[in-house]
């Protein structure tokens, strides 16, 4: 029955061919994404590996400038000039995106991997109606039979009322939560495979919040949309994505299921980031500040990138750290792994 | 826009006419020179004659009626006779007026035609040798003086090579019935395209001329605006949709970066229009800026008032243009 259900909502053209079982939709090997800067490259993405499967939601938690949004966007080919990717495989459905020609590579975006952005404001064209911009991302992968019933469609999905009405309407004339629905409604216009969403809730208040992150959770479970879900909040993340990954200065410190990496971290980044929440079942619990700042992306040396802000640093971990396998699906590039949680 | 907001904007328009028809009509008077002693000046005339010109001119009368007067008349479209002429200004200027016309759209047409693919392409290639190259290109083009760089392309173009006319606006031995006062429409309205190819070839210079500023300086604009645009999120996200290159920098991109660069077009035509008194003396051609700059030395005050205010009026309405431009462009502005 589930089968059967798959290959109707993959009628997908030159995709559309038998997957492995098990082979995850996205997988990234060694990703190292470099911007050159007047005081040397920066590495922004440093040996990224990832992995996210149909239906499957991945949160990418860290801070501003740890490399998670630089890191889809190498996925997307989105990178801005002079970022570019220096290594490592990017593979969408068995695929290596890198070797793509850049026509085949367009042709999957917003078919086959689409990207949710934080400020639908910036995001969509002021100059454009919303209807427009969501026919013109159905036309752009040859699917604008009965694009504006279509469109309608998809603003009515999103819970946006009187869809059809709406669709001559611009940008400012959507309130903010219907807004960030039309784009990703947009987004999501051609039925693509996987949906990157970069903070895509952080602008809204919390009700919408909730009613976007539901919209998700529903096109994962109906459709099997993969998700990257990247945000700097923990939080969200510990509701929505059953694994996480989390970032710092361009290298992933730590990754597993959800549910356990929250209760038992096995890095001080990630730990320190769980400390620095507050609870609503405790809320007197004082909350700790991670110390110090993310080193200079240009100046970093061999070592453990966060030892200059750590607690449990040691004369080794101005050595090579590297993700190491802890296994039940968890890794941590701490040296120290198994004590960080007591 | 709804058509009482238009009024509106119209009338704001009124007050600034207002003022610069008050400026102009001083500071001619307020020039020292007597136009009646420069109109008589190669007669025998007795004192009494000069009296009786001077009112028969209405220029014994006090500075406030005079004003009050011209103004009236300015309303109703009445600009007095030029003194040197002697026809209805306004008859004079009518028939100057389209020469100029032409010559400036020709000029702003071609800087926007050279214009937008330079900045276009700079932009995409920013910081790429063709973007630098354009960047000292432009700074050029807006820093060569008109009156230079036309008798430049003269000597080159005209005397070396034999390529273009020195001068004029047709040859001597091509007339055309005037219909509209537009050589090439009336030549295209005759039937004649020879005449229309001898109207082209003698703008090619003076427009070239005139317009060299304005696509430098356009060319600059719309690289600014448009490089501007191409790190805006909505162009990310139209890429991330899988758009072709061509319709995320052309639709998505170029529209928005036009925004300040019809702005800046449409003022600057009004600037090409009332500042092309050089570009037509050097090419001897036969429009307002020359017609003003003689009006001047003859201190023909009527003729000179005339055509400030005209170039005023152009100047305001072609604002006024490219705010509804603006707004067509622009939904956020549309009221």
């Amino acid at each position: 029955m589930r089968a059967t259900d798959d290959r109707g909502a993959e009628g997908r053209g030159e995709l559309n061919r038998p997957r492995q079982p098990n082979a995850p939709l996205l997988r990234v090997r060694g990703l190292r994404t470099v911007f050159p800067t007047r005081r040397g490259p920066v590495v922004a993405a440093d040996g990224v590996d990832l992995e996210i499967a149909a239906g499957e939601a991945l949160g990418v938690v860290g801070e501003s400038g740890s490399g998670k949004s630089v890191t889809f966007l190498s996925v997307l080919g989105l990178l801005r000039p002079p970022g570019r990717i220096e290594g490592g495989e990017i593979l969408f459905d068995g695929r290596d995106l890198r070797r793509l020609p850049m026509r085949e590579l367009r042709a999957l975006r917003g078919r086959q991997m689409a990207l949710a952005m934080q400020d639908a404001l910036s995001a969509l064209n002021p100059a454009f109606t919303i209807g427009q911009q969501l026919i013109e991302t159905l036309e752009a992968h040859g699917l604008a039979k009965d694009a504006r019933v279509q469109a309608a469609a998809l603003l009515t999905r999103v819970g946006i009322p009187s869809a059809a009405e709406r669709l001559d309407d611009y940008p400012h004339q959507f309130s903010g939560g219907m807004r960030q629905r039309a784009m990703i409604a947009i987004s999501l216009a051609a039925r693509p495979r996987l949906l990157v969403a970069d903070e895509p809730t952080t602008a809204l208040d919390v009700t919408l919040r909730a009613q976007v992150l539901d919209l998700l959770d529903e096109l994962r479970e109906q459709d099997g949309l993969a998700l990257a879900l990247i945000t700097h909040d923990l939080a969200v993340v510990a509701e929505r994505c059953p694994r996480v990954m989390v970032m710092y200065a361009g290298q992933v410190v730590e990754s597993g299921p959800t549910a356990e990496v929250v209760v038992r971290p096995r890095h001080p980044y990630t730990r320190g980031l769980l400390e620095s929440l507050p609870r609503l079942e405790d809320p007197d619990r004082p909350l700790h500040p991670i110390p110090g700042q993310v080193p200079d992306l240009a100046r970093l040396d061999a070592g453990c990138r966060f030892r200059n802000r750590c607690s449990m640093a040691v004369a080794a971990c101005a050595g090579p750290t590297p993700l190491v396998d802890l296994g039940d699906g968890r890794a941590s590039r701490c040296l120290r792994a198994v004590e960080v949680t007591p | 826009m709804t058509l009482s907001r238009l009024l509106e904007r119209l009338l704001h328009t009124l007050p600034v006419l207002f003022g610069v028809s008050l400026i102009v009509f001083l500071m001619i008077t307020l020039t020292p020179g007597d136009p009646v002693e420069i109109m008589l000046a190669d007669s025998r005339a007795t004192p009494e004659q000069a009296a009786q010109l001077r009112a028969d001119l209405g220029l014994d009368r006090p500075l406030a009626q005079r004003f009050l007067v011209f103004l009236g008349n300015a309303v109703t479209g009445d600009f007095g006779i030029s003194f040197f002429h002697r026809r209805p200004v306004w008859d004079v200027i009518a028939e100057r007026l389209p020469a100029t016309i032409e010559l400036t759209l020709v000029a702003i047409l071609l800087a926007i035609a050279v214009a937008i693919p330079l900045g276009v392409v700079a932009a995409v290639k920013r910081d790429s040798a063709i973007d630098r190259a354009l960047t000292a290109l432009s700074l050029f083009g807006v820093s060569l003086p008109g009156f230079w760089f036309g008798i430049l392309l003269i000597l080159l173009f005209a005397v070396q090579w034999s390529v273009f006319p020195v001068g004029g606006r047709t040859d001597f031995d091509l007339e055309v019935a005037r219909v509209t006062g537009f050589l090439l429409l009336d030549s295209l309205l005759a039937g004649r395209p020879d005449a229309f190819l001898a109207g082209l070839r003698h703008l090619a210079l003076p427009a070239i001329t005139l317009g060299l500023p304005t696509a430098a300086l356009l060319a600059r604009v719309v690289r600014s605006a448009m490089a501007e645009v191409l790190t805006s999120d909505y162009v990310l996200f139209a890429e991330a949709k899988g758009l072709s290159r061509r319709r995320v920098l052309l639709r998505h991109a170029l529209k928005n970066a036009l925004i300040p660069v019809v702005t800046v077009a449409a003022i600057e035509t009004g600037s090409l229009l009332g500042g092309n008194m050089i570009v037509e003396t050097v090419f001897g051609w036969p429009g307002l800026g020359r017609l003003v700059v003689e009006s001047i030395f003859a201190r023909n005050y009527p003729l000179v008032q005339a055509a400030v205010l005209l170039y005023a009026v152009t100047y305001v309405m072609l604002n006024f243009t490219a705010d509804l431009l603006y707004t067509a462009l622009n939904p956020k502005v549309r009221l």
